[in-house]
């Protein structure tokens, strides 16, 4: 068992590109789910805008960088109030149903045949999005202990996290405001909030477009950190994982996603590294196990993981047991 | 509100005065009309919920809006202060025309209401209840959200006159609670303090005593008074005929959703028409509440 190695590997991907993707997604479904109560479950919907608008733009237009990800963020405000214009007035199942379909009608164009000159078809955009980008990184790559990037990686993780900062940041200054506290409160009681003259539909639009405007750069620095896109990436599986990851944390808490993205790609790599391992140390008889099995039984070990959490520690990571005892009453 | 307590007390006592000289008929005209209401139909599918021809309530008084089970009277409610789309209608508050306004802006207008189920925030403390409850805040805006400085005295300022509108309620001291926690009868409590907070000039209660213990009811009862004697409107739906006997200037009756009956209390309750649609063989004892929304399904 190369111990080392399981732990370097874990550790770097706990705060690897994956985890700084899902974690701004799961910032952005925690204002919308989290927050104001809204179920959107198309998170990779405004995840993939963010992603072709940089991939398109930049290789196949041919415009800067920074150009192409205000086109994204702006993209992912236009998405937003088409999907919340018909479904924010109804009952919150609705926008669940409407929101996924959305996010699957993106990543079906994006694939269709007919765009495939320009949007790439099931192969998506390869390309060098970002070079600019990349040659402004003054860093070398790292390899200290259980850490080790590449030198374009550890660019992309520090910018990264330093966008999750500036967000959590964001997120912990709107929360604690009058604006905040209407949207908890349309959480708990829609109808309370409309007697007490609140336009209960600008603050869940507000909330939808904000949340998704964070998706969407989440898919942004996807694509810069993989310098592609590819449209199954972007498939139902990523708003799972990111709902799993805001539930993790702990829903309503700024740092929720943050710590319920480290675990949750901690515990991924971990299992697959540890499982990978003992077949090969022979530790797990390759009758049992095979290396090419892992990568669906660590899905299973997690979701044990999760459920174990669920049954004794309900309110994730941050959450707050009072606060959940309450819906029992 | 800009005039002294004192003189809206004596206002009030003077507008109430007039109502004695108020015809006892369904649909009287008001020497001071805060709300009027014309046509307004409301039905759901061949089941007519609502259909008043007029209806009016004379500022500064406490009007009571009984009638048997599914008289529609929490439909009225629903209907006049927008969470309830009417087949027809015209209705207007302030001389300002209603009809059609979403539920938000009834509210701004002055006309806030309860619930009969309450609907308190049950994952927000009672004093962040009330805060919600206070009207053009700065700090509510997406953007001037980011800059406390721009809304922190305000916000200092709500808090203060939530906390001194808590004590008045009995609330205080569970002010940092949940109020999710909270009793029945604290959420009815807490329910109209909030409605308070956004200083309304005409407040809807919708079965106040509902589910309150006796002891409860007394001082939820002088605070209603007090509002009254503050200049404030009071309509309210109730089923406790001690309670609307006790504290009303004026009833309103409605049964299979038209208006039976009005005038003042004494008066309403002698009235034939009243005793046979609604308060039967047993008037003189107080009527119980039985679960009106079932009532309202079996119908449907």
């Amino acid at each position: 068992m190369d111990w080392l190695s399981i732990f370097q590997n874990s550790f770097t991907q706990m705060v690897g590109v994956a985890a700084v993707v899902y974690c701004l997604a799961a910032l952005g479904v925690n204002i919308q789910f989290g927050y104001a109560g809204l179920l959107n479950f198309g998170q990779a919907g405004f995840a993939a805008i963010g992603a072709y608008a940089v991939a398109v733009l930049v290789v196949t237009v041919g415009w800067p960088l920074w150009l192409a990800i205000i086109c994204g963020v702006i993209g992912s405000i236009l998405f937003g109030l088409i999907l919340g214009v018909p479904t924010l007035r109804l009952r919150a199942d609705y926008l669940a149903i409407v929101t996924i379909a959305a996010a699957e009608i993106i990543r079906q164009v994006a694939r269709s045949v007919t765009l495939n000159d320009y949007l790439g078809g099931s192969d998506g955009i390869s390309g060098k999005y970002a070079a600019d980008w990349y040659a402004l990184n003054p860093f070398e790559g790292i390899d200290f202990f259980v850490l080790r990037f590449s030198k374009n990686d550890l660019w992309v993780v520090l910018n990264g996290w330093a966008l999750v900062a500036i967000i959590a940041l964001l997120t912990w200054l709107l929360m604690r405001s009058p604006w905040g506290r209407v949207l908890k409160s349309i959480r708990e009681d829609e109808d309370a909030v409309r007697s007490l003259g609140k336009n209960v539909y600008l603050y869940k639009m507000q909330a939808l477009v904000l949340g998704g405007v964070i998706g969407s750069l989440a898919g942004v620095i996807f694509a810069m950190a993989a310098q592609s896109v590819q449209p199954d990436n972007y498939a139902t599986t990523l708003t799972f994982y990111v709902y799993v990851i805001v539930i993790l944390g702990g829903a309503a808490r700024v740092f929720g996603p943050i710590i319920g993205s480290m675990i949750f790609w901690f515990l991924l790599v971990f299992i697959s590294e540890l499982l990978n391992n003992a077949v090969r140390a022979g530790y797990i008889s390759s009758d049992i196990l095979s290396t090419d099995q892992i990568g669906q039984v660590r899905f299973m070990l997690v979701g044990i993981g999760l459920m174990l959490l669920m049954i004794f520690r309900p309110q994730g990571i941050f959450g707050d047991k009072k606060e959940l005892a309450l819906d029992e009453r | 509100m800009s005039a002294s307590p004192e003189v809206n007390r004596q206002q009030a006592a003077l507008v109430r005065g007039t109502l004695e000289y108020v015809a006892p008929v369904p649909g009287a005209p008001k020497p001071d009309p805060i709300f009027i209401g014309d046509t307004i139909n409301r039905s759901f599918g061949g089941l007519v919920a609502v259909d008043v021809s007029h209806l009016e309530v004379q500022r500064g008084s406490i009007t009571a809006l009984i009638g048997p089970n599914g008289a529609g009277k929490t439909t009225f409610f629903n209907v006049v202060t927008g969470f309830d789309p009417p087949n027809s209608g015209t209705w207007s508050f302030e001389g300002r025309p209603l009809a059609g306004k979403p539920a938000y802006r009834v509210a701004r207008d002055g006309m806030v209401r309860t619930f009969q189920l309450t609907k308190v925030l049950s994952k927000l403390t009672v004093l962040e209840n009330m805060r919600l409850g206070a009207q053009g805040q700065r700090g509510e805006g997406l953007f001037t959200a980011l800059v406390p400085g721009l809304w922190r005295r305000q916000e200092q300022e709500n808090t203060d006159r939530a906390i001194a509108m808590l004590e008045k309620f009995n609330l205080i001291h569970v002010k940092d609670e949940f109020a999710g926690a909270l009793s029945g009868g604290q959420r009815k409590l807490l329910e109209m303090a909030r409605a308070m907070m956004a200083n309304p000039t005409m407040l809807m209660l919708d079965e106040p005593m509902a589910g309150v213990n006796p002891a409860l009811t007394q001082s939820l009862l002088e605070h209603i008074k007090e509002l009254r004697e503050e200049g404030i409107t009071i309509f309210f739906v109730e089923h406790d005929m001690d309670m609307v006997r006790d504290i009303s200037d004026w009833v309103i009756v409605m049964a299979q959703g038209t208006v039976i009956a009005e005038g003042p209390p004494a008066h309403v309750m002698r009235d034939p028409v009243v005793i046979d649609a609604y308060l039967g063989a047993h008037h003189d004892a107080a009527l119980t509440e039985t679960g009106e929304s079932l009532t309202k399904k079996a119908d449907a």
